[in-house]
């Protein structure tokens, strides 16, 4: 089981802001391709990877990075801080 | 160096002055403070969402880069959340050091990180409509000087 958070447009696109997941994605690309899969509102979500970023247990990743062993998976736009 | 992400507003005044009466062996300190801008006249308020958790850590590793960087005597941050008005303050930073100019360099590394590496993402309410603001490509080219 892994915890996926969602935030800003992505979280308002999805519809709720995190979900326990149960998946054995290898890789953060693998689970956004199951997460896509499952309804419309996923697919637009994930639809351009490009503008999208991706944390895992609150370091930001790659979507090429490996899952094992990852307990939080957030998924977000490119911040605005400051 | 203190770290701090809340939804209350901050008096920068006391801040400012708290921070700078505690930094003995320096002979400077930079303060940055950003606000809510208003462009177009038509915002009604910002909602600053951010990742609880996450947040804090970004922030105190940036922050004990800049430290390490610049041999800094001290550094502070505080960042708000939440929904903020037009011309509030929405986060400060505060370097010190020996001289100026490791200051303002840490305060100008905080401030570029902050800005596209803490995970905060604004949104306009305005009398138009709703819109996140989107991250601008500069910032991410601001971040390769360093």
């Amino acid at each position: 089981m892994i915890e996926v958070l969602y935030f800003a447009w992505v979280r308002e696109r999805i519809g709720l802001p995190r979900e326990r997941v149960e998946t054995r994605a290898a890789t953060v690309a693998d689970l956004v391709a199951e997460l896509s899969a499952r309804e419309e509102r996923y697919a637009l979500a994930f639809a351009d990877l490009a503008a999208l970023r991706v944390a895992l247990d609150q370091e930001l990743a790659s979507f090429d990075a490996p899952l094992a062993g990852v307990r939080e998976v957030a998924f977000f736009p490119p911040m605005t801080g400051g | 160096m203190r770290v701090q992400v809340q939804s209350a507003p901050f008096d920068l005044g006391a801040e400012t002055a708290a921070f700078a009466a505690a930094v003995p062996g320096a002979g400077a300190v930079v303060t940055f403070t950003g606000l809510v801008r208003d462009n177009s006249g038509r915002l009604s308020a910002m909602e600053i969402e951010h990742y609880p958790g996450m947040t804090e850590k970004a922030i105190s590793a940036i922050a004990a880069e800049a430290v390490t960087r610049w041999s800094l005597t001290d550094a502070l941050v505080i960042h708000r959340h939440g929904r903020l008005a037009a011309g509030e303050a929405i986060m400060m930073v505060a370097t010190a050091a020996p001289h100026r100019g490791d200051a303002f360099a840490a305060a100008e590394f905080l401030m570029d990180y902050l800005k596209s590496r803490a995970p905060f993402w604004k949104k306009e309410i305005g009398a138009d409509g709703v819109e996140w603001v989107a991250a601008r490509d500069e910032d991410e080219v601001a971040l390769k000087r360093w």
